[in-house]
């Protein structure tokens, strides 16, 4: 019943947004409002359809249908209601719908928006959306359908099919196979629907750079009205990133964060792309420069958003994360060609149109540091795009499959990203327009004697390595310089106006919001960096086997292990807990608990490490394996992980500033300087889109 | 030890030195004939090698029967005194190029180290070649006249008030 | 991706954009869809498909005896991959050694174990424990799996008289007579 609702609720969908495509493509060219006003009726329509749609899954997931093959596959009794609600993201099948929720929601919301001076761009923005969603509610409909079910044929077969084969009956399996235990944790709760809220999200300043194409608008209107949704985007596609981040190092048992993984990289391509495209359109917005280039970066960025959840989706790739093999590759690939073919078309046609309104002067000015930082953003794109492609690539030429590891990316993105460290410490000190070495040693030179002390106190406290002294020189050279501005700007105010030093930077940070929050951010990246300094250069590791009361040593840490249990939980599990006691230089630490969780209904171990996490360091501990038995002997592996913790004290700090960027102002929007006319100098005027 | 070490660096040429010293202990290691290697020993190879059976998860940390098998063996390997290099040579004889972190540097697989450079370095060039036409071209207009050292503050009214008041400030402290 | 940073490339001076840029950011466009869409393909279905011909490959046993499947035309080879430590792999271990018994004399059905990223001292444990005596080789380099692109194991493939590739199955055979009734379709 909920079954066939939902899937009618999907049917009207794709009917709705198919009308909407033609409303919307015939009200812009006869010029009809009436017809785009249609339009935009269809694609609002279009959210509490398929939230008809994902309540009826969320509905046959609570109630525990197992008839349904959704339900059957991604649930099981005895998990709690709330995973079983978020469950509507666990399969492939369920996350499409997800997916198609949130960008229909993110769409509707921006059709909503005021667009007296827009209107051209209403109808195109309405077709890139709605042709976006009718791909995803397509392949719902037509290849992964959540509302699919079992059925007993006349014949005593098992059938899979949507409704009633002649004769069958129904066939409802007693119980789910549940979830996969590796999502069964609460940052995988979160991050999924923090990536596709990025992904999703993307999609609105892409479908304003195709109008913008469309339209012939070629002004950085298309800019300014999307600048607050990229950094949306952005700021879910971090925390996308960092909750994945954390949740790997918390689950995954490997002592890190991080594995460059195919899939992982999948998510972190639009995200690079999406950071350069972040910084260049403010060249555009102050200069006038690098149009097509921002199109580019746009159009880049939701390719890599489709392609990157193609590679996931459709088993051109496999991986941990990997959605299992599935028929929407064949769909999704002709999807890509048409997308990829249509704005390349787009993007050629008004090649002169966007041509650049101003130029460049200096070397050291802030447009021309940008350029090197989108230079290198675009690096360290095609280093990933490569590496992930490359076995395909291989395997197809010459028959062997190939790893392109961890070692791969450590060393060719390395340097690129301490370029980007560099660069993020003098380009905010370079002025738009002109910069000369003079202007700009005169504005560095202080933090620059200061930041030198860095890699002396790193020296006093033991650090040895040579790369590790400009790394952490890098760090302290950025941190100064952006704490330096905060303090040039707070003393100003706290001159001129008499304002004590905070209410100074309250005002100072609502003046300009998006400067002073990426400032912020930049701040968060050096903590972030830190962190991965720490794990990346420090991080050392050992493995024994101890009887109780036997002892192993790392790195000034003494662990003993005082008894290993075992027992069965309520949600279907057993597991092995270990109980260890960390020393240090004699003094004891407390007690940490590895453990090892069997699953038995999906049959699959987890391994969960015992972590004591301070700002210092992390001693991170493995439990391996024990002797069955008498576990008289029990191998752990242990983990030392300097500075990691800095890694997601940056994250905090990074989302941190990504929200005072992108929080709506509180004026209203001023009155803006036509942008055809606007000379190069124009003062950056903030919008409040 | 030698892995920490190993990460940091980006240069191939110390690459090639620290491997030569990885190498060099270990076959010290190997040739004191530990009848028992000891589990970091083992993962020291093992970190090197990603089994096919957990893509994308290198062998030290991979639970599956399957690797453990394979340390295993490697432990096996190393009681026989073989070194790292050998055990590997051995493991990809056995298990093909997939097992090693990063493709061999030999035949098809060269296209992985060059292509990447190769493209970055045409980046280079278009930006070198967009500031070239950028500087040669004659503004049509006086766009803002250098008059002063600019400073930050150029596109900020705000701040142009900021280093105003600084300057001010710094006048009247001399 | 669709065509890298070309697009940066402000050439103000000229009114049109060259038709030689045009057609290489299509043909780069092109090509790399291509590429991606000769590995979707071959991720879905693996380069030898029902129908086909498999390509020759040989295999050493354990106990080093050769076999080259160009010199086995005329006769139905039966292709399966194990491990020892692939839990279904047990269950058909019996059943295809039996299989294996009633086809021996025949001369007409060659058996190939293909050992999958496994150890030897295991393998040859998992042998022992089964009986089996049919032939069994390790897939070195992991060249066989991956011509025939398998997912997991056991899987097992059966070529027929003209090296066609005959018969697919993904997953444990459940019983000796399964196992002959697809032999014996091949076979006539």
């Amino acid at each position: 019943m909920v079954s066939n609702f939902g899937f009618g609720a999907l049917a009207i969908t794709l009917v709705v947004s198919i009308y909407g495509i033609f409303a919307a493509v015939y009200g812009a060219r006869k010029n009809s409002l009436a017809w785009v006003e249609s339009a935009r009726k269809a694609m609002l329509l279009t959210f509490p359809l398929i939230s008809l749609v994902a309540l009826s899954i969320i509905y046959l997931l609570v109630t525990g249908d197992y008839q349904v093959q959704y339900v059957y596959n991604v649930t099981s009794s005895t998990m709690p209601i709330y995973l079983k609600v978020t469950a509507l993201w666990g399969g492939q099948a369920g996350s499409l719908i997800f997916w198609s929720l949130l960008l229909s929601a993110f769409a509707s919301a921006v059709t909503l928006r005021k667009w007296d001076r827009d209107r051209e761009f209403l109808p195109w923005v309405i077709v890139v959306a709605l042709v976006t969603l009718v791909f995803f509610v397509g392949m719902s409909l037509f290849f992964e359908n959540p509302f699919v079910r079992f059925w007993q044929t006349a014949g005593g077969a098992e059938a899979v099919a949507m409704f009633r084969p002649a004769g069958a009956t129904d066939l409802a399996p007693f119980d789910g196979r549940g979830l996969n235990p590796l999502l069964r944790h609460p940052g995988m709760i979160i991050h999924p629907p923090m990536l596709y809220l990025g992904f999703v999200s993307f999609v609105i300043p892409f479908a304003f750079a195709i109008a913008a194409l469309v339209t012939g608008r070629t002004d950085d209107r298309w800019i300014r009205v999307t600048r607050r949704w990229t950094l949306v985007a952005w700021l879910f596609l971090s925390l996308g990133l960092l909750l994945g981040s954390r949740w790997a190092y918390d689950v995954l048992g490997w002592g890190g964060y991080w594995a460059w993984d195919p899939v992982e990289i999948a998510a972190f391509m639009p995200f690079l792309s999406g950071t350069a495209f972040l910084h260049s359109v403010m060249i555009q917005e102050k200069r006038g420069l690098f149009k097509r280039w921002n199109m580019v970066l746009i159009i880049l960025t939701y390719s890599l958003v489709i392609f990157g959840t193609f590679l996931t989706r459709s088993g051109v790739l496999s991986s941990v994360h990997a959605f299992s093999q599935s028929a929407i590759g064949p769909l999704f690939f002709g999807y890509i060609g048409i997308t990829f073919a249509v704005s390349l078309a787009l993007l050629l046609h008004r090649w002169n149109a966007l041509r650049s309104e101003g130029e460049m002067h200096s070397l050291l000015s802030r447009e021309a540091l940008f350029l090197l930082n989108n230079l290198l953003f675009m690096g360290i794109l095609v280093v990933c795009f490569w590496g992930v492609l490359f076995p395909l690539i291989s395997e197809l030429f010459t028959g062997q499959k190939v790893t392109v590891g961890p070692p791969f990316y450590e060393r060719s993105t390395g340097p690129l990203f301490a370029g980007l460290l560099l660069l993020m410490g003098v380009a905010p000190l370079s002025a738009w327009g002109h910069s000369t070495v003079k202007t700009l040693g005169k504005a560095m030179w202080k933090p620059f004697i200061v930041s030198l002390l860095v890699p002396v106190l790193a020296f006093a406290l033991g650090v040895r390595a040579p790369m590790a002294f400009v790394a952490f020189w890098l760090c302290g050279f950025v941190a100064l310089i952006t704490l330096y501005e905060y303090y040039r700007g707070v003393a100003a105010r706290h001159r001129k106006n008499g304002e004590n030093v905070f209410l100074a930077l309250w005002n100072l940070m609502g003046r300009n919001r998006r400067r002073y929050g990426g400032y912020i951010i930049h701040l968060g990246v050096v903590l972030i960096a830190l962190g991965i300094i720490g794990i990346e250069m420090f991080q050392t590791e050992t493995q024994g086997t101890i009887p109780p009361g036997g002892k192993m040593s790392l790195s000034g840490y003494t662990i003993s292990f005082d008894k290993l249990d075992i027992f069965d939980t309520a949600d279907g599990r057993n597991v092995a807990r270990a109980v260890v006691s960390v020393e240090r230089d004699g003094k004891a630490l407390g007690q940490l608990y590895p453990r090892r969780d069997y699953y038995y209904d999906s049959q699959q171990p987890m391994t969960i490490p015992g972590v004591r996490s301070t700002m210092e360091d992390d001693l991170y501990v493995l439990l391996v394996d024990w002797e069955p038995i008498s576990s008289t002997g029990v191998t752990f592996k242990v983990y030392h992980n300097p500075l990691v913790n800095w890694l997601w004290l940056g994250g905090f700090v990074f989302i941190f500033g990504t929200l005072v960027a992108a929080w709506p102002e509180k004026e209203p929007e001023p009155v803006r300087v036509s942008a055809v006319n606007r000379k190069t100098t124009s003062p950056g005027v903030q919008s409040a889109d | 030890m030698s892995l920490t070490l190993k990460k940091n660096i980006t240069r191939p040429f110390i690459a090639l030195f620290a491997g030569l010293l990885l190498a060099g202990i270990l076959f010290t290691a190997a040739e004191a004939q530990n009848p028992t290697p000891t589990d970091n020993e083992v993962n020291a190879v093992a970190k090197q090698l990603y089994c096919p059976v957990c893509e994308n998860i290198s062998l030290d940390v991979c639970p599956t029967t399957a690797c453990a098998q394979w340390r295993t063996l490697i432990r096996e390997q190393l009681a026989e005194g073989k070194t790292a290099e050998e055990i590997k040579e051995y493991f990809v004889a056995n298990y093909g190029d997939r097992v090693l972190s990063t493709p061999p540097t030999r035949g098809f697989n060269w296209l992985v180290y060059i292509l990447p450079p190769l493209i970055f370095l045409g980046g280079v060039f278009l930006v070198y070649r967009v500031f070239r036409s950028m500087k040669t071209r004659k503004p049509e207009k006086p766009v803002v006249p250098p008059a002063e050292p600019v400073d930050l503050s150029q596109t900020d009214p705000y701040l142009a008030q900021i280093e105003a008041e600084l300057e001010q400030h710094r006048k009247h402290g001399q | 991706m669709t065509s890298l940073p070309d697009e940066m490339n402000t050439q103000e001076h000229s009114r049109r954009l060259p038709t030689w840029v045009v057609g290489l950011a299509f043909a780069a466009l092109v090509g790399f869809l291509v590429l991606v869409g000769l590995g979707l393909r071959r991720a879905q279905s693996g380069p030898i498909t029902v129908g086909q011909n498999v390509p020759p490959f040989s295999l050493t046993t354990f106990g080093g005896e050769t076999f080259n499947t160009a010199d086995l035309s005329g006769k139905v080879i039966v292709v399966n991959f194990w491990a020892s430590w692939c839990k279904p792999c047990e269950q058909e271990a019996f059943e295809l050694e039996a299989a294996y018994q009633s086809y021996k004399d025949g001369g007409e059905v060659i058996f190939l174990g293909v050992d999958y990223v496994d150890t030897e001292p295991e393998a040859l444990d998992f042998i022992k424990k089964f009986g089996l005596t049919y032939a069994n080789g390790p897939d070195m380099r992991t060249k066989i799996s991956q011509m025939f692109r398998i997912q997991g194991v056991p899987e097992t493939y059966i070529i027929d008289r003209e090296g066609k590739l005959a018969y697919v199955k993904k997953g444990p055979f459940l019983s000796t007579g399964e196992i002959q009734s697809v032999i014996n379709q091949v076979l006539d």
